[in-house]
């Protein structure tokens, strides 16, 4: 049996006095600091930081590394996330210095490089998505919806309409839709979805009506589906008074095909580390612009970024902004990386990039459908949503799939969400995937679905060759141990 | 024309549309109306190859000024510190930066584990019980702290110390109107909050009070003074926004009975990147564990009894919880916390102790050569790395001509505090050296001589 001791923290590897680190030594005259500072505030114990050798750190973190698992690492069909190919060419260009190593309050006029390449980005995805204006700020895609949010609810106040308090979320969207709208001050409203996995319009004209602030919607949807009476949608809900949100965490099925702003919608924001291949970073950073139509412009959040004579500015003047959103000027790093993606495919490739990633998805939905459930028939976008309730009554559960998946070297897709399909498996292949890599997942799959109608100790007890079995997690959230502390 | 992240071929299309069962992939968009089918090709730049883009993006980098091209002296936020050349082989290496949240275990304890000594060594640093896994930014930490507060006071009102942050409070404003928050501030006296107005405005009502220590401009915080004033009043919570680095050697806000303590650990291997990203923290009493904002990462066993890490607590999540959450954040800043552990392992105990020692003992040099000039040091209280100078030059045009000597001037404090016009903001970190502090003054007395 494996103990602690093989994969020790830092903290347990310490060895007081070992040092892995190289500053300089003091070149200034020394100031006694029981001078300057009150004792009460001179720290009496050094904070129990790790005492290791350059050499162990490397060790520790290849280790580490070597038990985790990324896009590089092999097919991760990650549905809703987008895990396409991070280009290595967006890492080298973060890495210019003249990128890196920029303060967010030098002289605009000494950042015209970085301000240059912010503006037009804005004006890149501006055109992508069809919208007036963008703002780089949000930090990622709930930043984002936050952001936009609190924009149309700025517009509603203006027109002396506050009465408008409910925002409007179909039953299959991300949980960060209705979160945003508690944190930005409102209430969520469902909508329902009907049978054929799209939001029901009359629901939707039964929800609607002078309460209505926005209805916000992902399109395609969560289910991989594109929304096709999204102009019937609109209309239902701007004839009511109430603003239409895009959340554009699927915008990789569309590029170049159809745009948010001409369906319509008054905001977007946009996940910069899914369809602009920001790599996901093990959980972050991601950056989440949002565009607006020229009504919500005003609102913005400060400052913004735009030319004014030869040069870039940053915007403070904006009397009708929202505000700040966040510190300096969003994540510059991650912008940086989708902009060099944008410029490395121009129109043609993004076109591609959707059209692959609707094939490629469109494929393997179609040859899963042999063995599992699929809820909705019609073609799917970018992902699509398969139900495991067929194995489910054989005993074997779309978790259980999942954790088989991770035996033959896969990331498994995203499970149990959407919330409104039974035992959910969520496929997103992604445009970067080749056809090989698909068939050997389906393979796999059509594999996991015979043994769990023969074989079915294998697929419940999975996983079997990973390097821990199945978590408690049920001891991990009762007894919460969230650092470490030593014995 | 040819894509190099594409690697579909012609004869892979043909077979997979006869797999479909379709024409073309036309057909596959069949259910986009017509109405708002783009016809026209999108109308963005042409690609590059990527040479020729590499070449086109080093020229827009090289036209900005860098703190690699020129002497930084500019803080308020956002540091040139060392960073550890490992920092960056680590956050490399592609089974960590092209993974994304550990939600299967099995497969990500090495991002599990980076994260629980993540939030380890920010507890430790902090004087707190616990910390989750990271937050967007500082700024937003900030904000996160202020709802939590009313939520678990269940009281509306939070007062600001002037003394925090600009952009931070300005963030926080826009958080509380969401919430409607009713957000006070209370002013700085002498550069450091000042305690007769915050005690007038403390009252029953007060969810927290915030303060940054040390402060905007450099100076630390009495937060036992400000504990007592607090104290006034059972429920009301301390939230403390600090800079990790001065924890090493600053009495922990821990320790002085900080119910949340919050920040930015860019001090720690994470570049300026133009203000981002960088990466927030959000540290708590224990108590606070279940309302804590984002992920965190707990320590447990598998069935053979081995040690491994999960994401826990989950229940207090937008993906769980929806519109009960407490916080609506998903993706966070996982890279640079890694980023961030890095540093914090190569300086270690020790190393972190003796960086804050460096930037306090350069900053106590920088502010003995500028009086020694006969220039103005505002503040008199003790301080980190900052420090505020008053010169009656135009602040912007005395950092155009620094920028001219190799400098990156201070932060004009004016450019958001009408009190403080002409206030400059400097920063000196253990990257500068004598000979730049030294030089750095003599361009600033020079211009101040002039003026006279
Ligand atoms: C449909 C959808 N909306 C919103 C989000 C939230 O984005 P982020 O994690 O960047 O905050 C996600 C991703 O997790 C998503 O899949």
């Amino acid at each position: 049996m494996q103990n602690n001791t093989d994969f020790p923290l830092l903290f347990e590897q310490t060895k007081p006095g070992r040092t892995g680190y190289s500053l300089p030594p003091l070149d200034v005259p020394e100031t006694d600091l029981s001078e300057v500072f009150e004792s009460d505030y001179i720290r009496s114990e050094q904070a129990e930081l790790p005492e290791l050798s350059e050499l162990q750190i490397i060790r520790h973190y290849t280790a580490l590394s070597r038990r985790n698992y990324g896009v590089d690492s092999g097919f991760y069909p990650l549905g809703s996330c987008t895990m396409k190919y991070n280009p290595k060419i967006n890492e080298d260009v973060i890495r210019m210095d003249g990128f890196s190593h920029v303060h967010p309050y030098q002289d605009p006029k000494t950042a015209q490089g970085a301000l240059e390449l912010m503006f037009d980005l804005q004006e890149q995805l501006k055109e992508i998505t069809g919208m007036h204006e963008v703002s780089l700020q949000p930090a990622a895609g709930a930043h984002g919806e936050w952001t936009g949010l609190m924009m149309i609810r700025a517009l509603h106040e203006k027109n002396g309409e506050t009465q408008r308090t409910k925002v409007i979320v179909p039953d299959s969207a991300h949980g960060t839709n209705p979160a945003s709208a508690t944190v930005a001050g409102f209430e969520s409203v469902t909508v329902k979805s009907n049978e054929q996995g799209l939001v029901d319009l009359d629901d939707l004209r039964r929800v609607v009506g002078e309460d209505t602030a926005a209805l916000m919607l992902t399109n395609p949807n969560t289910l991989g589906l594109f929304e096709k009476d999204i102009l019937e949608m609109a209309k239902i809900v701007h004839e009511a008074g109430g603003k239409l949100y895009y959340d554009g965490a699927n915008l990789n099925a569309i590029m170049g095909y159809t745009r948010p702003g001409d369906m319509g919608f008054d905001v977007v924001h946009l996940n910069l580390h899914k369809t602009f291949t920001g790599p996901h970073g093990g959980g972050g950073p991601g950056s989440g612009p949002v565009g607006v139509s020229e009504e919500l412009a005003a609102f913005l959040p400060k400052p913004i970024v735009r030319r004014s004579g030869g040069e870039i500015i940053l915007d403070e003047d904006r009397p009708d902004s929202i505000g700040r959103v966040k510190p300096y000027y969003g994540n510059f790093g991650i912008n940086v990386r989708a902009y060099t993606y944008i410029r490395t495919m121009g129109p043609e490739g993004l076109k591609r990039v959707s059209e692959y990633a609707v094939l490629n998805a469109n494929y393997m939905m179609r040859r899963l459908s042999e063995a599992f459930d699929l809820p909705y028939a019609q073609h799917c976008k970018h992902e699509f949503v398969l139900s495991g309730r067929r194995q489910k009554k054989l005993g074997v559960r779309t978790l259980d799939m999942a954790k088989r998946l991770l035996d033959f070297g896969y990331h498994p897709p995203t499970i149990y969400f959407p919330l409104n399909v039974e035992e959910a498996l969520m496929i997103e292949p992604t445009e970067t995937e080749a056809k090989e890599t698909l068939d050997s997942f389906i393979d796999t799959m059509l594999e996991i679905a015979a043994d769990a109608e023969q074989n079915p100790e294998i697929v419940q007890e999975a996983p079997h060759t990973t390097v821990v079995s199945r978590m408690d997690e049920t001891t991990a959230a009762r007894k919460p141990i969230l650092r470490y502390i030593p014995e | 024309m040819e894509f190099r992240y594409l690697p579909m071929t012609e004869q892979d299309k043909e077979e997979m549309l006869q797999m479909i069962g379709v024409e073309d992939t036309e057909e596959l968009f069949s259910d986009i109306p017509e109405e708002v089918r783009l016809r026209a090709p999108l109308g963005i730049k042409e690609p590059k190859s990527e040479g020729e883009l590499k070449a086109e993006l080093a020229g827009l980098a090289n036209r900005n000024v860098t703190m690699k091209t020129h002497a930084s002296f500019l803080g308020a936020g956002v540091y040139d510190h060392y960073i550890p050349s490992i920092v960056d082989h680590v956050i490399s290496r592609s089974e960590f930066y092209t993974a994304y949240t550990p939600y299967q275990p099995e497969i990500s304890q090495g991002e599990l584990q980076a994260i629980f000594e993540f939030q380890t060594m920010i507890a430790e640093l902090t004087g707190m019980d616990v910390a989750n896994s990271s937050m967007y930014d500082g700024g937003t930490a900030l904000a996160e702290a202020a709802t939590l507060s009313a939520g678990h006071t269940k009281k509306r009102k939070i007062i600001v110390s002037e003394a925090v942050h600009p952009e931070s409070r300005q963030v926080i404003d826009s958080y509380g109107r969401g919430q409607h928050l009713e957000i006070v501030t209370v002013p700085h006296k002498e550069g450091l909050t000042d305690l007769q107005a915050l005690e007038e405005l403390v009252d029953e009502n007060t969810a927290s009070v915030i303060i940054q220590y040390p402060n905007f401009f450099g100076q630390v915080e009495p937060l036992a003074d400000i504990r007592k004033i607090i104290d006034t009043q059972p429920k009301t919570m301390m939230v403390v926004s600090s800079n990790p680095l001065a924890l090493g050697y600053l009495t922990p806000p821990g320790s002085f009975g900080a119910d949340i303590v919050v920040g930015d650990t860019q001090v720690f291997g994470i570049p300026a990147q133009f203000g981002g990203p960088h990466c927030g923290y959000f540290a708590s009493t224990a108590k606070l564990m279940r309302k804590l904002p984002g992920r965190l990462v707990g320590q447990t066993k598998d069935e053979e009894g081995r040690r491994g890490f999960v994401l826990t607590l989950q229940a207090r999540e937008q993906h769980i919880r929806r519109d009960k959450a407490t916080s609506n954040i998903c993706s966070n800043q996982a890279l640079n916390a890694l980023a961030s552990s890095v540093a914090m392992s190569a300086l270690g105990k020790k190393g972190v102790a003796e960086m804050a020692h460096l930037n306090i003992q350069k900053a106590q040099y920088m502010k003995k050569q500028l009086e020694a000039h006969g220039l103005q040091v505002v503040f008199q209280g003790a301080f980190f790395n900052e420090l505020v100078i008053k010169i009656d030059d135009d602040a912007d045009a005395l950092n155009d001509h620094l920028v001219t000597q190799g400098f990156i001037g201070g932060y004009h404090l004016g450019r958001t505090d009408d009190r403080l016009k002409n206030h400059i903001l400097v920063a000196v970190t253990e990257q500068r050296t004598k000979e730049q502090i030294d030089t750095f003054v003599r361009e600033v007395a020079a211009v101040h001589a002039k003026q006279h």
